[in-house]
C-alpha cells in the first residue's frame, strides 16, 4: 500500500526498535521548546475558561447572554460540537477497524484519545448549563431523599445515558489498547518509580500469546459494540432537538444528519491535530501525508452528506406544506442570522469540495486552512440549528435576538485551552501511536505462509 | 532540604525494582528473530507433548492460536449474556421506577411504554458488554493483573514486547528436562536460549506494587480526602454566599420578614371582611366563649372524614400541640407550650367550642380562619375527638377475648 511505502524507517527488521525509540522519545526525553510554546498558548486558553466559568459560578448562569426566547445558547452549541469531535475517533478505532483498514493503525491511538479529551469537554457545558453542577447528581436514577425517579420520558435524561456511557466504553477501548503498549515501556524503562507505575498500568501484561488470543477478541468484540454505540449517541444528541415540537428541530432527518455532522467535524478536528502534531513531535514519516489523504476523502464524502441534508431540510420545509417550518428556513438563510447560515454551508459544503483535487489533499497548507474551516462550519452548524430555531418561533411577540457575553466567549475559548493542555499532556506521558497494532501490519511482521492442516 | 528529597526520591526508586531471583529454574526462554521462525518453533513445541509453555510476541501472530493448538476463546458468551443482562435490566428499571414507583404525569404520555424506553435499554445493554468483556478478558481469562510475574524484567521479555519473538517453556511441566529443552529450541532456530530464575523470595510474599504499603497510603488518602470534600461541598459550601443564589433569591417566601408592610410579615392574609369562595362568615367570630352559639358537629363519621381531619390535624395543628395532641410540640422551646389537648376541659368542651378556637384562636393560638374551611374544622375536630379516645383509653376498652386473639 502507497501508505506504507512512505514508512521508509520500517522496511527492515530490527526496525521494530527503532519505531519504539521513535514513538516512545516524547515519554522518554524532556519536552521541546515547542512543546512548551504549545502548553504555554493551551494553557492560557484554559485559564480564559476557568475565570470565566469561575464568574458564572459566583453570580450564576445570567453572566451568559441565554435568555427568553433563546434559552440555548452557547453552552448547548458547544455541548453539540465537541460531542461531534468526540466522533471520529470512535469512528477511527472501531469502524475503519471493521473494515479492515490497515492505514488507520497509524491515527487510531491519537484520535481514540481525542474522542475521550472530546467528551470530557463536552461534559463540562450540560453540567455548567444546569446552572449548579454540584447538584448533577440527580441527573441519574438514584433512591434519593425526595424519592423522586428521573424522567424517563426526556431525550435529555436519554443524553445522560448515551453521553456517559459513550465516554465509558471509550475509555475502556482505549485503555485496554494502550496495556500492551505500556507493557513496551515498562521493560525499557531503568527508573524505579516508572516502572512501578507501569506495572500498574500495564496490568503485568507480558504479551503472551495465551492473552493475545482473548485481548483480540475482545477488541474486535468492542469495535463491534462501540460501532453502534457512536451512532447512538449522536442520535441521542438530536433527539434533544427533533422530540421536541420547533420548527427547524422536529424533524425527523435529524439523527443521520447529526452523526454525519459528526464525523465530518471530528475528522475535520483529527486532522488539524494531526497536522500540527506530527511537525511538533518529529512524527512525519509515521504519520504521513497517505493519512492525510485518506482523511480528506473522508472529509469530502461527510461534507458532502452534510450539504445534502441542508438541502433535504429546505425540500422538507416545502414539501410538508407546514407555514411555520417554512418561516424558520427562510430566517435562516434570509433572517437577521444569516450570515452565520452562509458561514456554515461555506465551510461545510463548499471548502471540502477542493478536496476532490489531489493537489489541493497533499498540500499541508491548503490542508490545514480547509480543516480549520470545517471546524468553524461545524461550529456554526450548532449555532444555526440552536439559535436561528429559538429567536423566532410561533409567536412575533416573543421573538428576540441573542448575543453571547464574553463570558460565554471566555468559557468557549477555555474549552479549547482544556482539550489541548489534555492532548499535550497525553502525548507527553502515553505513547500517541499504537505499536503494537502498527507493528503487527508492516509488511514482514506476519508469517509470510499461513499452514492450516 | 532538597537533597534529602532527591535521596528519598533514589530510595524509593531502588525499592521499586523487581525482586532479587534465586537459583531455581523457573523455565526456558528462547528469543526468535521472524515471526516464520516463531511460528514453526511453536509447532513443533506443541507437537513434542509440552503442555506448559507460551509464545510471546509484542503483537498477536496470525495462526499462532492454531499452531498452539488453542482452543476458540470464550468472550463471546461473556458479552452475550451480560448484554442482555444489561438490556433486561435497564428495561426492568425503566419500568419499576416510572411505571410503578413513581407515575408522574408527563405530557399525557404512558407512564412506561417501549419506544421511550429503547434509547436507556440500549446504553445500557452496550455499557455492561463492553464492561464485562474487558472485565472477562483481564481477569478471568488472562488471570491479569499479574504484577510479580518471573518472566517480567528480563531481557526476554524486553525483546518480546517489542521486537523479537519468543517461546517460553516452564520448569513446571511434567516433561521438563532443562538440557532437553535447551537443546531443542537450539535445534528449531532460536537466536538465543537462556534459564529464568524464580524470585528469591517466596513468589505468594512479593508484596506486588499495588500492595505497596506507600501506594496504598496514597490511595486511602485520596479516598478520605475526596469523601471530606464532598462532604463538605454539599453540606456547608452550597449554603454559603455565593452558592446559595437559588436558595436565597430576592423575592419574599413564607415565613419571611418583609419590611415593605407594616406588620413586617412577609406573608399576607386576606383583607379583613372579606370572603374567599369556600369559606363562610363565622357568626360567633371573636366572642367570648360563653357567648358562642352551640351547633353539633354536621360532618359524619367516616374513614374520609378522620383521615381528612388527620391531615390537616397534622399539617396545622400538631406543629403545635403534637402529633397526638399531647403537647410535646416540635417547636418546643420556640413557642410557648400550649396545653394539652387530653384536659378534662377539652374532653368535656362541647364540639363547637374546639371549633371555636381554631376559628377565632386563642389567646397567643393565632386564627386558622384563612387557612381552614369549614369542613375541614369539623374533621379536625372529629379527629381530636378520636385522639382522645385513643390516648385515654380503659382496660375496659380491650375486649376480654380479644387477649386470646
Ligand atoms: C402556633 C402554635 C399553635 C398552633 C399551630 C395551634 N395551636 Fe392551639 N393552642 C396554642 C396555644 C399556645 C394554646 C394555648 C393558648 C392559651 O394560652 O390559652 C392553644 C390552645 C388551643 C386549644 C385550647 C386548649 C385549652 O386548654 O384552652 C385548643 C382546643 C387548640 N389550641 C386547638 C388547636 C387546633 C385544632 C389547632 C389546629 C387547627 C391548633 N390548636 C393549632 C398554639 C397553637
Amino acid at each position: 500500500m502507497s501508505v506504507h511505502k512512505e514508512m521508509t524507517l520500517v522496511t527492515e527488521r530490527t526496525s521494530f526498535q527503532e519505531l519504539d525509540n521513535v514513538v516512545f522519545k516524547p515519554t522518554e526525553s524532556k519536552p521541546t521548546i515547542k512543546w512548551y510554546i504549545s502548553m504555554g498558548i493551551s494553557l492560557f486558553a484554559l485559564s480564559l475558561g476557568v475565570v470565566s466559568l469561575g464568574y458564572t459560578f459566583y453570580y450564576g448562569i445570567g453572566m451568559w447572554g441565554n435568555n427568553n426566547p433563546v434559552g440555548w445558547g452557547f453552552d448547548i452549541i458547544n455541548f453539540v460540537f465537541w460531542i461531534g469531535i468526540g466522533h471520529a475517533g470512535t469512528l477511527i478505532s472501531a469502524i475503519l477497524y471493521l473494515f479492515r483498514q490497515k492505514w488507520r493503525t497509524g491515527i487510531a491511538r491519537f484520535a481514540e484519545a481525542m474522542t475521550i479529551f472530546a467528551v470530557m469537554t463536552a461534559g463540562i457545558f450540560p453540567l455548567i448549563h444546569v446552572g449548579r453542577p454540584w447538584l448533577a447528581g440527580y441527573l441519574f436514577p438514584y433512591p434519593n431523599q425526595h424519592n423522586v425517579w428521573v424522567n424517563f420520558n426526556s431525550p435529555l435524561l436519554w443524553d445522560v445515558f448515551a453521553v456517559s456511557t459513550y465516554f465509558l466504553v471509550s475509555f475502556l477501548f482505549w485503555g485496554l489498547g494502550l496495556i500492551p503498549d505500556i507493557a513496551n515501556l515498562r521493560e525499557r524503562t531503568t527508573s524505579g518509580i516508572k516502572k512501578f507505575f507501569y506495572t500498574i498500568l500495564s496490568f503485568g501484561w507480558r504479551n503472551s500469546n495465551r492473552h493475545w488470543q482473548h485481548y483480540e477478541k475482545a477488541y474486535l468484540i468492542l469495535a463491534g459494540l462501540s460501532t453502534p454505540l457512536v451512532l447512538s449517541v449522536h442520535t441521542i444528541v438530536s433527539f434533544d432537538f427533533a422530540v421536541s415540537v420547533l420548527p427547524g428541530w422536529h424533524t425527523t432527518i435529524f439523527p443521520p444528519y447529526f452523526v454525519a455532522g459528526a464525523v465530518f467535524s471530528g475528522f475535520g478536528m483529527v486532522a488539524t491535530v494531526l497536522i500540527i502534531l506530527r511537525k511538533v513531535f518529529d512524527l512525519e514519516h509515521i504519520i504521513t501525508k497517505g493519512h492525510l489523504d485518506k482523511m480528506a476523502k473522508i472529509l469530502l464524502a461527510t461534507g458532502t452528506m452534510v450539504g445534502y441534508a441542508y438541502g433535504m431540510e429546505f425540500f422538507m420545509a416545502w414539501y410538508s406544506g407546514n407555514t411555520f417550518e417554512q418561516f424558520v428556513f427562510i430566517n435562516r438563510a434570509f433572517g437577521p442570522y444569516s450570515w452565520s447560515y452562509w458561514i456554515m454551508v461555506a465551510c461545510n459544503v463548499g471548502f471540502p469540495q477542493l478536496f476532490w483535487f489531489k493537489k489541493v489533499r497533499n498540500s499541508i497548507p491548503m490542508m490545514m486552512a480547509i480543516v480549520i474551516l470545517v471546524n468553524v462550519g461545524m461550529w456554526f452548524e450548532r449555532f444555526v440549528i440552536i439559535v436561528t430555531s429559538l429567536h423566532r418561533d410561533f409567536l412575533p411577540a416573543s421573538w428576540g435576538m441573542y448575543a453571547p457575553t464574553m463570558y460565554d466567549i471566555g468559557i468557549f475559548i477555555g474549552s479549547f485551552g482544556m482539550f489541548f493542555t489534555l492532548v499535550l499532556l497525553f502525548v507527553r506521558v502515553m505513547p500517541s501511536i499504537s505499536l503494537t497494532e502498527l507493528k503487527a501490519v508492516l509488511p514482514g511482521s506476519q508469517p509470510s505462509h499461513h499452514h492450516h492442516e | 532540604m532538597l537533597k534529602k528529597l532527591k535521596e528519598k526520591f533514589v530510595e524509593i526508586d531502588g525499592d521499586l525494582r523487581l525482586e532479587e531471583r534465586s537459583n531455581e529454574i523457573y523455565g526456558v526462554t528462547a528469543v526468535f528473530e521472524t515471526p516464520d521462525a516463531v511460528i514453526e518453533a511453536a509447532k513443533k513445541v506443541a507437537d513434542s507433548g509440552y503442555e506448559k509453555w507460551d509464545v510471546n510476541t509484542p503483537f498477536p501472530i496470525h495462526g499462532m492460536d492454531d499452531a498452539m493448538k488453542l482452543k476458540p476463546t470464550k468472550l463471546g458468551y461473556a458479552t452475550f449474556t451480560f448484554g442482555t443482562i444489561g438490556a433486561l435490566s435497564a428495561l426492568a428499571m425503566i419500568a419499576y421506577m416510572s411505571g410503578f414507583d413513581y407515575k408522574n404525569i408527563i405530557g399525557g404520555k404512558p407512564f412506561f411504554a417501549l419506544p421511550p424506553s429503547i434509547p436507556i435499554t440500549f446504553e445500557l445493554t452496550i455499557l455492561l458488554a463492553a464492561l464485562f468483556t474487558i472485565i472477562f478478558t483481564l481477569v478471568v481469562f488472562n488471570k491479569l493483573p499479574k504484577m510479580n510475574h518471573p518472566l517480567m524484567d528480563t531481557d526476554y521479555m524486553r525483546r518480546v514486547s517489542s521486537e523479537a519473538f519468543g517461546i517460553f517453556i516452564s520448569a513446571e511441566d511434567k516433561k521438563f528436562n532443562p538440557d532437553e529443552v535447551i537443546g531443542m529450541l537450539k535445534s528449531l532456530g532460536s537466536s538465543s536460549v537462556n534459564l529464568v530464575y524464580k524470585f528469591a523470595t517466596d513468589e505468594d510474599k512479593i508484596k506486588t506494587p499495588i500492595f505497596k504499603p506507600a501506594f496504598l497510603g496514597i490511595l486511602a488518602g485520596t479516598a478520605v480526602l475526596t469523601a471530606v470534600l464532598t462532604y463538605i461541598i454539599l453540606n456547608y459550601a452550597i449554603y454559603t454566599v455565593p452558592f446559595d443564589w437559588m436558595t436565597n433569591q430576592p423575592k419574599l417566601n413564607p415565613q419571611k420578614m418583609s419590611t415593605l408592610f407594616a406588620d413586617g410579615f412577609g406573608m399576607r392574609t386576606p383583607v379583613e371582611g372579606t370572603v374567599a369562595r369556600g369559606f363562610k362568615p363565622y357568626e360567633s367570630y371573636g366572642k367570648p366563649d360563653s357567648l358562642i352559639r352551640i351547633i353539633s358537629n354536621p360532618m359524619p363519621f367516616t374513614k374520609e372524614v378522620f383521615e381528612l381531619g388527620k391531615k390537616k390535624y397534622d399539617t396545622y395543628c400538631s406543629p403545635c400541640h403534637g402529633n397526638y395532641g399531647k403537647a410535646d410540640s416540635r417547636l418546643n422551646g420556640q413557642f410557648p407550650n400550649p396545653p394539652t389537648l387530653h384536659s378534662d376541659k377539652i374532653r368535656n368542651w362541647k364540639d363547637a367550642n374546639i371549633y371555636h378556637v381554631i376559628v377565632n384562636g386563642q389567646n397567643i393560638m393565632p386564627s386558622y380562619a384563612k387557612q381552614i374551611n369549614e369542613n375541614e374544622r369539623w374533621a379536625i375536630v372529629h379527629y381530636i375527638r378520636a385522639l382522645q379516645r385513643s390516648q385515654n383509653a380503659l382496660d375496659s376498652d380491650i375486649p376480654v377475648d380479644g387477649n386470646k386473639k
